[in-house]
C-alpha cells in the first residue's frame, strides 16, 4: 500500500477584484493532480517557477488550502484533518525549507529550534530532551556544542542541516523537500545530498524532492515527474525521463541544460535550438487552446505522459 | 601590455571594513581580459569574484572599502579616475548586467525609458533616434513585441524578459566590455538557457568583452573561452575553458567538479570538500589558502609562499599542491 496517495488535487487561489472584493477569477496552481509514494521512496517533482510544484508540498503539509481532490495517508483520508494542529498525521509528515535565512527562527538557540517538534508532539525530560538532539546534531554532522548557538553563527549548508535535524526530529514517515539545496553552493550542496541520501537509508523516509535543477533531482530520485502550468506533463522512472522523454516540455526541459563538456557546446546549442523550434511548432499538438496539459496516457508500465 | 588587451588588472586588493579593521576580500589579483573573449570568473560565494567585479566598475561602498593595486582599461587607470571620468566609463566602455533584474531596473521607469537613459548619457542622439535605436535593442534581445515592451513597466514582464531587457540597457551603448555578476542564477533553467544563447549571439555580432560571474561551472563551460577559479579572495588557477575542464588542475578545481550531481551521469556519492570556507576574518594570510581543506596533504606539498606555474602554456596553477593527484583520503568528511 502506497504511504502517501493524492487523488486529482486541486488547489485553486481566488482573485478578488472590484469595490466589493468580490472573487472575479481563479488562479488554478494546481489543476489535477494524481499521485503515490510509497514507503522509503524519492519522488521528484520538476517544474519551472510558477508551475505549481510548491503548491503541491504545501497542500500535502496542509499549508494550503485544498479546492478538490483527496490525499491519503496510510490508506486513511486526511484532506479534511491535515489542517488541524495536533492530528498525528502532523507528526509523520515534515518539510526542509528552501531559504536557509528565513526558516530557522534568529532569536533561538539550535536546541530549541530542533526541540520544537519534540516539545509539541512528545513529552519529555529536560536530559531526554538534550540526548535526542545531540543524536539528531550527529546525524547531520553536527557536534552537541553547536546546540547552544544561534542560527547566524553558522554558515548555509550548516543551517540548511539544523533543518534537516530539525525535520527529522519527529521520525517522520515522509519529508517534503522544498527546493532544499538551490540557495547553497555546489561543495555545501553535495554534502546536504549526502546527508539527505544516508537518513533515507538509516530510517527509511520517503522524499518528495521538488526541484528546477535536473542535475540534483537526477541524482537523488528514481521516480520522477515533470510538471508545467499546474499539470503533471510526464512521469516515469529516471531512465524513463532523462533516455525517452516523450513529451515536447520534457525534451525541451533535458535540452536547456548545459553541459559540463565545454567540446559539446556546439552540439548542444544546435539540439537546443532544434528542440525550441519544435516545441513552438507542435503546441497544438501536445496542449489543449496552447495551454490546457492533456491527462497522462501509459507509454509503459513505469512511463506516463500526458497527451490526446 | 600587449595589443589586443582590453582590461589589464594589476595586484588589485579589495578591502572591506570590519569592526574598524580592513580585511583584504581580493587579495592580490592579476589578470588580463583580451579583446572579444568570455573571461568566466568561478568561485563559491565569499570568494571575491563580485567584490572584484564592483571594484572594476567602481560600484562599491566606499564608506567602508578600500582599493588598492590596478585597474587599466585601455591603458587607463580605472581606479584613480574621478567621478566625472569614471561615470563617462559605466554604461559607456563597460557594462554590468546584475543578478537580479527586478531590483537592478527602477520600478517606476517604463523599460524604453531606462534604455534611452543610458543613450542620454553616452550617445548625442536625438529624441528620435533613441526612441528608434532603444526599439532596435529591444528586437535584439529577442522580445516578441518591442513596442509593447518599449511602454511597459519592469513588474509587467517575466524574469527572463527582463534580464533581456537588462541586457538591452547594458549593450545600450555598445561598451567593450560587459560584467555579467551571475546573469542567469536567478533564472529557469529553459530561460538560462535562452539568455547564454542570446548572450553568445550578440558576441559573435559585435564583438566585445565579456567578464562572467558565476558558480556555475556548467554555464561556463557552455560560453566562455578563459577562465579563472577564485578562493578565498586568490585566483588559484586559470586556464581556456578546454584545459580547464579537460585537465582540471588545482585540488579546488577539481574538488568542485568532482561535486556537480550530474543530469547526464548518476553517482552514488557526491564528493564534498572537508571544512567551511573561512570567513573573511579568518582567511589565511600565508601559505597555501587551500591547505587546511586538504589536511591530509603533507605540509611540504604546498609551498611557503605559493606562487603560479605555468602547466602547460596560458595553464597556471597557484601552489605546488596540484602535483599529488589523489582525491581520496578523507574527501567525504563532514564539517
Amino acid at each position: 500500500m502506497a504511504l502517501l496517495e493524492v487523488k486529482d488535487l486541486k488547489v485553486h487561489y481566488p482573485v478578488h477584484g472590484g469595490i466589493l472584493g468580490r472573487v472575479v477569477d481563479w488562479v488554478k496552481a494546481v489543476d489535477g493532480v494524481s499521485f503515490t509514494i510509497s514507503e522509503g521512496q524519492t519522488l521528484g517533482l520538476v517544474g519551472e517557477s510558477g508551475s505549481g510544484k510548491s503548491t503541491i508540498g504545501k497542500a500535502i503539509l496542509g499549508l494550503s488550502h485544498i479546492t478538490a481532490g483527496k490525499i491519503l495517508f496510510d490508506g486513511k483520508d486526511i484532506t479534511r484533518s491535515v489542517r488541524k494542529n495536533r492530528s498525528p498525521f502532523r507528526k509523520s509528515v515534515q518539510m526542509i525549507f528552501q531559504d536557509v535565512y528565513s526558516s530557522l527562527n534568529p532569536r533561538k538557540r539550535v536546541l530549541d529550534i530542533i526541540a520544537e517538534p519534540l516539545r509539541n508532539f512528545e513529552k519529555l525530560s529536560k536530559a531526554e530532551e538534550r540526548k535526542r538532539v545531540d543524536e539528531l546534531l550527529a546525524i547531520v554532522g553536527l557536534s552537541p556544542d553547536n546546540a547552544s548557538k544561534y542560527p547566524f553563527e553558522f554558515s548555509g549548508g550548516q543551517r540548511q542541516r539544523i533543518g534537516v535535524a530539525r525535520a527529522i526530529a519527529l521520525k517522520p514517515k515522509l519529508i517534503v523537500c522544498d527546493e532544499p539545496v538551490s540557495a547553497l553552493d555546489v561543495s555545501v550542496q553535495a554534502q546536504v545530498l549526502n546527508h539527505l541520501k544516508d537518513i533515507q537509508q538509516e530510517l527509511g523516509i520517503a522524499y518528495l524532492f521538488i526541484s528546477h535543477d535536473l542535475g540534483v533531482v537526477r541524482h537523488m530520485c528514481e521516480d520522477l515527474t515533470i510538471m508545467h502550468n499546474a499539470r503533471f506533463v510526464e512521469t516515469g522512472t529516471r531512465e524513463d525521463i532523462y533516455n525517452e522523454a516523450t513529451h515536447i516540455y520534457t525534451k525541451r526541459l533535458i535540452a536547456a541544460i548545459p553541459d559540463i563538456d565545454p567540446l559539446k557546446r556546439k552540439e548542444n546549442a544546435a539540439n537546443r535550438k532544434e528542440v525550441n523550434a519544435l516545441y513552438d511548432k507542435e503546441q497544438d499538438v501536445w496542449y489543449k487552446n496552447g495551454r490546457g496539459v492533456y491527462d497522462l496516457k501509459p507509454v509503459s508500465d513505469t512511463h506516463y505522459v500526458a497527451m490526446q | 601590455m600587449s595589443n589586443d588587451t582590453l582590461l589589464q588588472i594589476k595586484d588589485l586588493r579589495v578591502s572591506f571594513r570590519i569592526e574598524g579593521q580592513y580585511y583584504a576580500a581580493v587579495d592580490g589579483v592579476n589578470l588580463e581580459i583580451k579583446k572579444d573573449e568570455v573571461f568566466a570568473l568561478v568561485g563559491e560565494s565569499g570568494c571575491g569574484k563580485s567584490a572584484m567585479a564592483l571594484s572594476i566598475s567602481r560600484l562599491h561602498n566606499e564608506n567602508y572599502t578600500q582599493c588598492a593595486g590596478e585597474v587599466l582599461y585601455e591603458g587607463k587607470d580605472l581606479l584613480s579616475m574621478t567621478p566625472a571620468e569614471m561615470n563617462n566609463v559605466r554604461g559607456g566602455k563597460i557594462g554590468m548586467i546584475f543578478q537580479d533584474p527586478l531590483t537592478a531596473m527602477n520600478p517606476l521607469m517604463r523599460i524604453g525609458a531606462q534604455i534611452e537613459e543610458t543613450l542620454t548619457y553616452h550617445t548625442n542622439l536625438s529624441r528620435a533616434e533613441k526612441k528608434a535605436r532603444a526599439l532596435e535593442l529591444l528586437e535584439r534581445v529577442g522580445m516578441v513585441n518591442p513596442a509593447l515592451t518599449y511602454d511597459q513597466f519592469p513588474h509587467e514582464l517575466s524574469g527572463g524578459m527582463r534580464q533581456r531587457s537588462v541586457i538591452a540597457i547594458a549593450i545600450a551603448a555598445k561598451p567593450d566590455l560587459i560584467i555579467a555578476d551571475e546573469p542567469t542564477t536567478a533564472l529557469d533553467v529553459t530561460i538560462q538557457a535562452q539568455i547564454l544563447d542570446l548572450l553568445d549571439e550578440l558576441r559573435t555580432g559585435t564583438g566585445g568583452s565579456m567578464i562572467l560571474i558565476t558558480h556555475d561551472l556548467a554555464v561556463v563551460a557552455d560560453i566562455a573561452d578563459r577562465v579563472a577559479v577564485m578562493y578565498a579572495g586568490q585566483i588559484v588557477e586559470t586556464a581556456t575553458v578546454y584545459d580547464l575542464f579537460a585537465n582540471p588542475l588545482h585540488p579546488y578545481t577539481r574538488s568542485l567538479l568532482h561535486s556537480m550531481p550530474s543530469a547526464l551521469t548518476e553517482e552514488a556519492r557526491l564528493h564534498t570538500i572537508q571544512g567551511i570556507v573561512p570567513t573573511l576574518k579568518n582567511l589565511p594570510r600565508t601559505g597555501c589558502r587551500f591547505a587546511e581543506r586538504i589536511p591530509w596533504h603533507n605540509a611540504s606539498l604546498h609551498e611557503e609562499n605559493p606562487t603560479y606555474h605555468e602547466v602547460t602554456p596560458g595553464h597556471f596553477v597557484l601552489c605546488t599542491c596540484y602535483k599529488t593527484f589523489a582525491l581520496g583520503g578523507g574527501t567525504h568528511g563532514t564539517a
